[in-house]
């Protein structure tokens, strides 16, 4: 009896004394990086390797060169489990400790943060993900997605398969299904898939798979009644996985089979096993380890045991990707140091460094990445970067990913009138008066 | 008039002009159907036996197939790290598992249900959405969340029969529902402990007076419905996978439950089968009609329907409310 | 000692028909909604009140909704994700559509298209009960979302599926968007959840609150006597979705800013809401307030004091968060199954006997 009333208070007055560990400013001795994180609930698996090669970069800077100009770098996790919610939760928790910038990893999350961080000047960089028309940088000051976005992927996508089929007049005629999660997220390709439809003349049909897609024999049973040429997979989590194996089970060429750039990773083709073999996906980066940079960090930050995940995992796929995550906002912090001429730079100092990225090969090169990525241009009028779309291929042997086509460039001249049109509309609503970029 | 003729004649001409297409349909959907079957049937053994809704029956289901892998790549719990001397083989570690969920079993009726009996329908209920909660979390630390395959060695790849494609893997687990239905009901109506349960369904109180411990036969059923759970998380965890959105077929199987009755074991899995073909159906001959993804909410709709006309569904026992 | 009615004498019918008939009731309500009014907008930082307060009620009002339904009248739903979507949805086009509209009224406007929806899926009820229903509840769940999905309408046609709230005034002070104050947004959501709820406590005690509860309780009876079961579930069901439908409007305007379906899925808003109700007490105003402090502001407390104070790394402390968490909601039950506000009643009740223990 008495036991359970003293339990009870104990278990109140533990919460209400959590609830005094609320945050206050941070004095800035260090550059602060919050990262929003999910390494639990549903999406776990690809958020893992995400933010490992994120975090192990900026340890890499701390260890080998001391910061960024001499500033040490601070990394803050912040688990958001995908949920938005949490997302929000953590973003007005971390910007008052000095965030530089923030890279949600979610695009219901960066939806959230889109107007926040415009009023709070904090840069959010959606590397290829989150709202499309962000790439007008005129009406989204604050918001970045290069190096490249899903419209620009879905041209370059009927580009790859209009160079598989011999050239884009041989498109005409040709059936190409699009599997996409029934969110927003999913959506985002179709709008361009039907005008370069009308364009090239392929027939198109859209197959929405609804979340989580754990069930997809309604959407396969169509596809084998179809049987089109080419299928394009938007899909996200436990929807890749299935739709792989599903895709092997009824025997559909994997080599036809483009997933998008949330697609194509080692998660995804685990549980075919190797019926994955041959599924390509497309791709802004290089896949591997072998690169010298990844040499780097196994010899300085894994082998002192400062490594976030396990050394296995350096390379994946969406190690990388984290990885160019943390090197373009690097960058963006040392160019700003540079530019104006203070080691502590703010939130708006970066965004002024983001937005002036200019990175070519020898800049890659330096920082011990071969062919890895285009040239990318970020200006004022333009977030999306001038970033081109790759095609790698899943081989279940080596189990790895290779390139099987060259760099393409998307349709920017039927995409950016789209982008603008969005961009306008999204300032009408929100009362913005888009900046000068002249 | 165009619409008339899209919703109420078009997809019934594509049937009949498109015979084995549809067949392939029907036989989709009556696979899928089995699938969701083995999910209810763990909702259903505990709801007849403690008459508690268990929620957690999809993690349940996710915690064995995380079990199951672990043992079977060597994983040391909360370590994380892969032994090589550890990895069992299939048979061995499916056994192990099996011993798992049992002690899971123990543990829950110690933990929650000695403590909550006779409580009202609704706070059981929720308390399985607290033991969900905590056994998704213990499952996550002890074996990781990353993505694991799992290959028991069910045959993969499809034959033709006059132009229908057949799944190896679905006949498969056709057949596993069939021979789990069949142990089951021979279970249940030919040893003492079936009858045992039998009796704690229809009323504790009288079983009570006759001599049942409660206690034991809670025990009994959980481990049975955890038996059945490591099942279904052997069959949907081999299609996608095992990971958290494994939980989630929890939810696919409640339109299952509702049409075939919380009560029912063939209720379960007739229910499942209708489900299963309607869902298929919908998706396929009225889904492109109105821009895809249906299956979801078709589901609960059709199982409504069947509720207007059955309110205890196909199979369930009447409530009867006296005044 | 302190909570007694002593030498409290009523001298008119008014009186004695109060909301709170003992004087230290109302006193300890007063305080409390001064200090939510004046003092907390002094003393809480913007983290608190984006996280934390604004939240909390936001989803008080949505639990005070669902206990209407649930708790009173015994309809056990699992909708209330899609009802607040629809709240959420009709607010943004009402306010795109009609700019001059002030936001009290789109607001208000929302709840009552909400209980339009409520009432054409409530129907189900008068057939089935129980679990059935709850089930049925999620056909509901599942086709609102599915439809708010699937119309470019609802998005105004934009590319990216999502609704943005603009910018809108009140006297004068942006109470939504981003360029809104905190404390702005804290002081209407608090002035709606004061005056629903009040008005919530006022309808549940009345003739139209004791038919609910008639029904829940043996609904057969309840015909018997007289009370019409047709009219008196769609009644709960209208009334609860309307409180559901403000809940989900204030959540896009006032709390989040931008919304998708998403965000109002089941496992994101229908069970929480379901979790709220039942551990704050079901059939109890209080109770409502209670669950929604304790499902709202748990996890976060948690992850603060796993993260912030005793630094443990953030993924570690949310698995050992959701572990404690399902452990609390069962631990909660054991202890105490009618609810925290059981717990608030037995702690008035001795307080009454104090210092005597019986």
């Amino acid at each position: 009896m008495y036991l359970k009333k003293f339990v009870i208070g104990a278990m109140s007055a533990a919460v209400a004394a959590g609830a005094i560990a609320t945050t206050t400013a941070m004095a800035a001795e260090t550059l602060f990086i919050p990262s929003m994180v999910y390494r639990t609930g549903p999406y776990a698996p690809n958020g893992v390797p995400f933010a490992n090669g994120y975090k192990d970069y900026f340890t890499l800077l701390n260890l080998r060169d001391g910061g960024i100009g001499g500033v040490m770098l601070e990394v803050e996790e912040c688990e958001t489990g995908y949920n938005t919610k949490v997302g929000v939760e953590c973003y007005e928790k971390l910007k008052g400790k000095g965030a530089l910038a923030f890279s949600p990893l979610s695009t219901g999350i960066t939806y959230q943060l889109i107007p926040k961080a415009s009023v709070d000047k904090i840069p959010v960089f959606s590397m290829g993900y989150g709202r499309t028309s962000a790439a007008d940088g005129r009406v989204f000051e604050y918001i970045f997605n290069f190096p490249t976005t899903y419209w620009s992927q879905a041209s370059a996508v009927i580009k790859y398969i209009g160079s598989k089929e011999g050239g884009m007049e041989n498109l005409k005629g040709k059936k190409i299904a699009h599997i996409y999660h029934n969110s927003a997220y999913g959506k985002e390709a179709n709008p361009t898939l039907e005008v370069l439809a009308e364009k090239f003349g392929y027939d198109l049909t859209l197959l929405a798979v609804d979340h989580p897609g754990q069930e997809q024999k309604s959407t396969w049973l169509q596809i084998r009644r179809l049987k089109p040429d080419w299928i394009y997979m938007s899909g996200w989590g436990v929807m890749n996985q299935v739709a792989v194996k599903e895709a092997a089970s009824i025997g559909y060429p994997m080599d036809r089979f483009v997933g998008n750039w949330w697609s194509g990773t080692e998660t995804d083709v685990t549980p075919a096993g190797a019926g994955a073999h041959g599924y390509t996906s497309t791709t802004f980066h290089a896949p591997g380890g072998n690169q010298a940079l990844h040499d780097e960090i196994r010899k300085v930050v894994y082998a002192k045991g400062e490594g976030a995940g396990k050394e296995s995992g350096v390379g994946e796929v969406l190690y990388n990707r984290g990885m160019l995550n943390a090197i373009f906002i690097s960058e963006a912090i040392r160019r700003a140091q540079e530019h104006f001429k203070t080691k502590n730079v703010t939130g708006e100092h970066v965004r002024w460094g983001l937005e002036n990225t200019d990175m070519k090969q020898e800049d890659w090169k330096k920082l011990g990445l071969v062919d890895f990525i285009g040239d990318i241009k970020v200006s004022c009028a333009d977030h999306e970067g001038g970033g081109q779309v790759r095609v790698q291929q899943w081989d279940a042997e080596a189990k790895s990913w290779n390139f099987v086509s060259e760099w393409f460039t998307p349709m920017r001249d039927i995409i950016r009138p789209m982008i603008e049109a969005d961009a306008a509309a999204y300032a009408k609503e929100n009362n913005i008066t888009p900046r000068d970029c002249t | 008039m165009d619409i008339l003729y899209a919703v109420f004649v078009a997809p019934f001409v594509d049937m009949v002009s498109y015979p084995a297409f549809f067949t392939e349909v029907v036989l989709g959907g009556l696979m899928t159907g089995v699938m969701y079957s083995l999910v209810a049937l763990g909702f259903v053994l505990i709801f007849k036996a403690s008459g508690v809704f268990n929620f957690s029956q999809g993690v349940m289901a996710l915690f064995a197939a995380l079990t199951l892998v672990g043992l079977m790549s060597g994983t040391v719990p909360f370590a994380l790290n892969e032994v090589a001397w550890l990895a069992m083989p299939v048979w061995f570690a499916i056994l192990v598992t099996i011993a798992v969920m049992i002690g899971l079993a123990f543990v829950v009726e110690f933990a929650v249900l000695r403590r909550l009996v006779n409580q009202e329908p609704i706070i059981l209920f929720m308390a399985t959405i607290g033991l969900a909660f905590v056994l998704e979390g213990v499952g996550d630390l002890m074996w990781g969340s990353n993505v694991k395959a799992l290959d028991i060695g069910i045959p993969t790849g499809f034959f033709e029969i006059s132009g229908v494609q057949i799944q190896k893997f679905e006949l498969f687990a056709a057949a596993t529902a069939a021979v789990l239905v069949a142990v089951l009901a021979v279970f249940f109506n030919k040893t003492k402990i079936g009858r045992a349960l039998r009796a704690v369904a229809d009323d504790h109180q009288a079983a009570l007076s006759v001599g049942i411990s409660l206690r034991k036969i809670w025990i009994i059923v959980w481990s049975v419905s955890g038996l059945v759970a490591l099942v279904a998380g052997i069959m949907w965890g081999s299609k996608s996978g095992v990971q958290f959105s494994l939980s989630l077929i929890a939810l696919k199987a409640l339109p299952v439950l509702i049409l075939g009755g919380f009560t029912s074991v063939p209720g379960a899995i007739v229910g499942g089968l209708i489900i299963g073909v309607g869902e298929k159906i919908a998706e396929i001959y009225w889904g492109p009609l109105v821009g895809g993804a249906i299956e979801n909410w078709f589901a609960y709709m059709l199982a409504l329907l069947f509720l207007l006309f059955r309110p205890q569904g196909l199979f369930g026992e009447k409530i009867i409310e006296r005044v | 000692m302190f909570y007694r009615e002593t030498g409290q004498f009523k001298t008119s019918y008014a009186a004695d028909q109060a909301l709170l008939p003992i004087a230290q009731d109302r006193y300890a309500l007063l305080a409390t909604l001064v200090i939510a009014f004046l003092v907390v907008p002094l003393v809480a930082n913007e983290y608190w009140f984006q996280a934390v307060l604004i939240p909390f009620l936001v989803f008080a009002l949505a639990a005070i909704g669902l206990n209407i339904l649930t708790g009173y009248c015994g309809q056990l739903s699992l909708g209330t994700g899609g009802f607040m979507a629809v709240g959420a949805y009709s607010a943004y086009k009402m306010t795109t559509n009609l700019p001059d509209l002030n936001i009290v009224f789109v607001v208000l406007i929302s709840g009552v298209i909400t209980a339009a929806v409520g009432i054409l899926f409530g129907l189900p009820s008068l057939r089935i009960k129980g679990f059935y229903l709850a089930v049925a509840t999620l056909a509901a769940q599942f086709f609102l979302l599915w439809v708010l999905n699937k119309f470019g309408w609802f998005v105004n046609y934009s590319p990216s599926g999502s609704i943005a709230i603009p910018p809108r005034q009140v006297f004068d002070v942006t109470v939504t968007s981003a360029h809104a104050a905190p404390v702005a947004r804290y002081l209407i959501t608090l002035s709606f959840v004061t005056v629903l709820a009040l008005a919530a406590k006022n309808l549940v005690r009345g003739s139209i609150g004791r038919s609910w509860m008639a029904i829940r309780d043996m609904d057969v009876a309840a015909e018997i006597i007289g009370i019409k079961p047709l009219q008196t579930k769609l009644l709960a069901f209208a009334v609860s979705s309307f409180y559901v439908g403000v809940a989900g409007a204030m959540f896009l305007c006032f709390w989040l800013g931008t919304a998708e379906t998403e965000a109002f899925d089941l496992l994101n808003v229908s069970f929480p809401v379901l979790f709220m109700i039942i551990i704050g007490g079901l059939g109890s105003i209080l109770g409502s307030f209670l669950g929604s402090a304790f499902i709202t502001l748990v996890p976060i407390f948690l992850t603060n004091a796993f993260v912030g104070g005793l630094g443990m790394q953030a993924v570690t402390a949310k698995h050992l968060e959701i572990i404690i968490f399902g452990s609390m909601i069962i631990f909660f039950l054991i202890v105490e199954p009618h609810g925290l506000a059981r717990l608030w009643q037995i702690m008035k009740e001795k307080l009454r006997l104090w210092p005597f223990p019986y």
